[in-house]
Parts: structure tokens; sequence; C-alpha cells
């Protein structure tokens, strides 16, 4: 077994991307992500790999597109602002089918808003961003082993689907220490060939990169294609996890850090005799509509915890329909929910009948 | 019977779509020759603009990526510093690398990063219908500039190369025309040299183009030759801006 170490989130992101091959790194400081750049400045040329503080956020990922275009294993991590202005290459990635690591270690917005953790990008990760029919596959680790884990997978998922993948994290993961293992891996076997990098055309004919397709009907044809993918991501990509939802009578649905805070309120509350259990989403995109049905089948009421002002309670709306009330109780604007709160959220509606 | 003349081969036989009289064809030609003469086709990665030669892809027969609006010098960073041994030429419109792009270009240079840039001035926006561009000359007619451009309401005229070689970093910056055979002869010795100087490694080099746009700027080919001798060559001096130093 590997031996574990104390590490803060940021920097474990770091090590796993390197570890997971990635060997092109392009950022610009944003707290409260900037030990991932200062890590990977350190360490990049060490491993004969390439770190280059971009201008801008807008520089920064257009330089991971470059670098995607030539197949490299390639990451960028931002926090929310720096996300904003990350979504032109974003789309352009996901039109041109590049495959790349992205991290938002979220900050409570909107606008410069606040550099403590938030959940309030959710709709901004899993909805679009930036323009376009696109999907990204969205992730939401909630500890820092699983940071860990989850960072690694990603840029075989990007290679997988040959799509941008995004790490959706938040200050408090990013900021926080906890033992983590960091297990050597390899690129898992089944990887497509990348055929299709441009790094010359030696030997082979020209490979062009573009998601410009000026006659409107090819244009739908690649939409329809990407769409295909999409659906293929959905069917293969779903991640959860449950805790105690098998008797359960109030199911919380949180993600990330608020699945940490929302699983000690359930403790208090299963102490005081209340059925309570709790759903995980950790892919956020494809959200995991039928297990959150499933896994809510037998409560009378759902609430959803999050630190925002219910951005996934649509999600969850969508997957537990009409069948019973769906509540809410968020903190928002970097302010995170606190286990007695959402003790008292759940005695309140347990009681009131709500 | 000996062939003098033909299509270089890193130009793909294929029409283009630029209109009557515009330049953008004479300069994707040098481009190609000078791949050709240096061998370099099958390490060459292109960056198309977004502008009138956002398909320049197709007329290239080397590998090629399409870059967001003014975005080319990023995107050539990243394939630069990923795949070092590529050689990496960006094309971009003044609309393009002047305006939207200015902050990427002016960081790109100022890096030294090992790229070529193919800057192709015309004054104006040429794809999106004639609108003012940051190189619009003063008192000149545009979509967006009706009464002709206003330095006190629309700023000045950006001349790019003499910015850009106010910076540390350029290798080798150069404004050349195509007006005649002897500027086309002179521009294909540019872009040689700034192609050149990246395949020794010494850095960042930008040639500057001063192209026609008969469409937009409402003049028949001919006369549009004579506007960029008699008007803009005036405003954006040829020459070479930055050298290294020969080492001799
Ligand atoms: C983000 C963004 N903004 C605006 C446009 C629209 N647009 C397309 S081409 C162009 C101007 C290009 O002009 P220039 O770079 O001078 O090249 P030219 O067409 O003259 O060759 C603009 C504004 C776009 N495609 N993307
Ligand atoms: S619009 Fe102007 S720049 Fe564009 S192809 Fe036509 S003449 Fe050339």
């Amino acid at each position: 077994m590997a031996e574990r170490i104390l590490m803060k989130g940021n920097e474990a992101v770091a090590e796993a991307a390197i570890i997971a091959g990635c060997r092109c790194f392009f950022g610009y400081p944003i707290t409260p992500q900037n030990e991932i750049p200062e890590y990977m400045s350190r360490r990049m040329p060490e491993v004969g790999g390439v770190f280059l503080q971009a201008e801008s956020e807008v520089a920064g990922s257009n330089m991971v597109y470059g670098a995607a275009c030539t197949g490299a294993r390639v990451m960028t991590t931002s926090s929310s602002p720096g996300i904003s202005l990350m979504q032109e290459a974003i789309s352009y990635m996901a039109g041109a089918e590049l495959p790349c690591v992205i991290v938002n270690i979220v900050r409570g917005g909107p606008g410069l808003g606040g550099i403590q953790g938030a959940q309030s990008d959710y709709f901004q990760a899993t909805k679009g961003g930036g323009h376009g029919d696109y999907r990204l596959l969205v992730l939401g680790p909630s500890t820092v082993q699983e940071l860990v884990d989850l960072t690694m997978e990603a840029f075989d998922l990007a290679e997988l689907y040959r799509n941008p993948v995004m790490l959706l994290g938040d200050a408090i993961l990013g900021q926080m220490m906890e033992p983590v293992e960091m297990r050597e891996r390899q690129p898992r076997a089944d990887l497509p060939p990348k055929t299709w990098a441009t790094t010359g055309a030696m030997g082979r004919p020209k490979n062009v990169i573009t998601s410009l397709y000026l006659d409107p009907a090819k244009l739908e044809r690649h939409n329809l294609r990407l769409a295909d993918k999409y659906r293929r991501m959905a069917a293969e990509q779903v991640r959860y996890a449950t805790h105690m939802t098998e008797d359960a009578d109030v199911v919380l649905v949180a993600y990330g850090t608020t699945a940490r805070i929302a699983r000690a309120a359930l403790e208090r509350a299963r102490e005081r005799g209340l059925r309570v259990g709790l759903f995980r989403p950790i892919s956020l995109w494809p959200f995991p509509y039928e297990a959150l049905a499933a896994a809510t089948a037998g409560a009378s009421r759902v609430l959803v915890v999050e630190m925002s002002l219910g951005q996934m309670v649509e999600d969850v709306r969508l997957a537990c329909g009409d069948t019973k009330p769906v509540h809410f109780y968020g903190r928002t604007g970097g302010m995170s929910p606190s286990p007695r709160e959402i003790l008292d959220e759940i005695v309140k509606i347990v009681e009131k009948g709500a | 019977m000996q062939k003098v003349f033909g299509r270089p081969e890193a130009l793909a036989d294929v029409p283009t779509h630029y209109c009557p009289g515009c330049t953008h064809g004479i300069i994707h030609r040098l481009i190609a020759e000078v791949i050709d003469e240096l061998g370099v086709r099958e390490r060459a990665v292109g960056i198309s603009p977004v502008g009138c030669a956002v398909l320049a892809y197709d007329y290239f027969n080397c590998d090629f990526v399409e870059a967001s609006h003014g975005r080319a010098p990023a995107v050539a960073t990243g394939i630069k510093r990923a795949s070092p041994n590529t050689v990496v030429f960006t094309y971009q419109g003044d609309g393009d690398l002047a305006s939207i792009g200015a902050g990427e270009i002016v960081h790109a240079a100022s890096r030294g990063e090992k790229i070529t840039v193919i800057f192709v001035n015309n004054a104006i926006y040429g794809m999106t219908g004639g609108q003012m561009a940051p190189t619009t000359l003063p008192g000149q007619r545009t979509t967006t500039s009706p009464r002709g451009r206003d330095p006190e309401v629309a700023g000045h005229p950006i001349k790019v190369c003499e910015l850009l070689s106010s910076l540390s970093g350029p290798a080798y910056i150069a404004r050349v025309s195509v007006t005649n055979p002897a500027n086309v002869a002179k521009a294909r010795r540019t872009v040689k040299k700034a192609f050149e100087t990246q395949l020794d490694g010494k850095g960042f080099s930008l040639v500057e183009f001063l192209s026609t746009c008969p469409t937009n700027w409402g003049l028949s080919p001919v006369d549009a030759l004579k506007w960029v001798d008699d008007k803009m060559a005036v405003y954006y001096p040829l020459g070479e801006y930055t050298k290294v130093p020969e080492v001799g």
C-alpha cells in the first residue's frame, strides 16, 4: 500500500496531475487556488514538463487549447472569475473535441465576490458557461483523496471522450489538509490513439483542428455527433454515493464539501432517531437522475443542501418529479452551512410536515 | 522540359475564397514557398485567425489549427511549448491581432515565444463587412467611421511593428508590402528570415504585410495597390524594426 501523506487539497491536485502524466500547465493566479500553479512551477521542470504563467485566463486557456492540439496531457486551474474568462476556450475545445482538464476551485460570486468556498458556479459548470450546444464532464469530489483520484481519472476520461473534463471543488476543499495516498497510475489501456494531433504532417496527410462549420447542415451533423458522444458519456459516467438511504424518511442531497457537512448533520439526526439519509452526486454532469430517484423512492421528503441559492435543486426536482416535496437549505456568498443549521432544517421540515 | 514555376507543395491545390485583387492570396503563396524552401512542411503547424483568412487551413498543405478571435499567439504558445520541434506560425488580420488579441500578441512577443507571426494589415475589418480596425487610417471611411476615422473620438491607429519592437522579447520584426514584383521579392526574403529566426531558436518573429481590401475600401484592385503605396506605407513605413545582431 502506498504511503499516506498529509497534503493540502490544491497541492494534492497538482501532484495527482503530474502522476497522471500531465506535462503542460498554463494558468493565471487567483485565490483560492494559487498553490496549484505555485506547486506546478516547482515540479514541472523536475519532470520535464511545461509550466507557463499566462498573461490572463483568456490566454492561459487558449494555451491549453494549443497544447491539447498536440496531444499533450494538459491542465489549467482557476477560480470562478477566472473560469468565466476561460469559457471562450472551453467552448472552442468542446467544439474541436480536445481533451484537457480544468479545475475550478470555486469562490463566492457573482462578480469579484469573495475568496471563501462556494458552490455558486454549478449552473455555469453543468449547464454550459460558454456558447453553443456542448457538455463537459463535471466531477465534484468531497475529500482530498477523492480530489486526487478524480484528477487522475479526469485525464483518462478527457482522452476517452476527446472532451474537456472539469473538476468542481471549492476553497474549503482546496485549502483543507488531509492524509492522502498518491498511488502510481498508468493511463488506461483502451484510450484511442491521438491520430488527430497537430504536431507536423510527417509521413501522413495534414491534420486540421477546428470548430468552424460554415455550412449549417454540416454544423448540425457535427452537433448531432457530439450529442451522441454526450449521450454515451451520460450513460457511462454517472457517479454517486449514498449513505443510509435504505430506510431514510428524509434524504439529504449534497455534493462536494457540503456533503461532508450534511453527513455530520445526518449523524446527529440519527442520534435523535430521525431516519435521515444522504445522496451525494459525484458526477454533476451527467447528473445521477435515476439513482437519485431510486434512492429517494421510499422517502417522504428531500432536502437539498448547497453553498449557493439552490442551483442543484433544479436537477433534484427533475429526478424526483412531483412525487415528494423537495426542500432547500443553503448558504451563499462564501458562507457554509453548519451541521446544526442543517439539523434544524431537517427537524423543521419533519415536524411541520412541510 | 524543365519545370521552372509551379504550385508550392505547402499550398493546397484548391481555389481560395478571397475577393479579386485581395493580396491575402499572394501572402499565402509566399509563406508556402518559404516553408518548402526551408523543408519544414512536415514540421509546420499553422494557426488561422478569425477574419477573412479563417479558412487558411484549407489552403495550406500542413497541419493547421483554427484559433478563436485574437488568441492565435496563445494557441501558438501552447503548441510550441508542448511540441518544441514544430515550426509554428500564426496568420492574423489587424482586427484579430491589434484589437481583440492585442494582449496575446504583446505577451507572446514579450516572452520571446519561438513562433512566427504573419500579420496582415488591411486597415479594415474585411470579413465582417468593412468596419473600423485599430489600424484604420485617420480620415479613412469605414462602415463604423462613416465620416472618416476621427482620432479624437476613435483613437489613433496602432503601429504594431513600432509597438512590439519596443519590447525586449522579439528577435525579428519587419513590415513589407506586395504592391509590385520588387516588393513581393523583398517580402519573400523577409518571411524567410522570420522563419529562420524561429528555426535558429532565436525567438519571436513577426512580419507585417500591408495588404489590400478592394471590396471594403471600395477601390479597384489597381487603385487599392496604389492606396497601399500612397497612404498606408506613409503611415506605416516599410522596413526592418527589430533584428537579432548577426553573430560574426
Ligand atoms: C469573439 C468574436 N468577436 C467578433 C467576431 C466577429 N469577427 C469576425 S472577423 C472579424 C474582424 C476580422 O478583421 P481582421 O482581423 O482585420 O481580418 P480581415 O477580415 O480584415 O482579414 C470580427 C470582428 C468573432 N468571430 N468572434
Ligand atoms: S473582404 Fe477584403 S480582406 Fe477579405 S477577402 Fe475580400 S478583399 Fe480580401
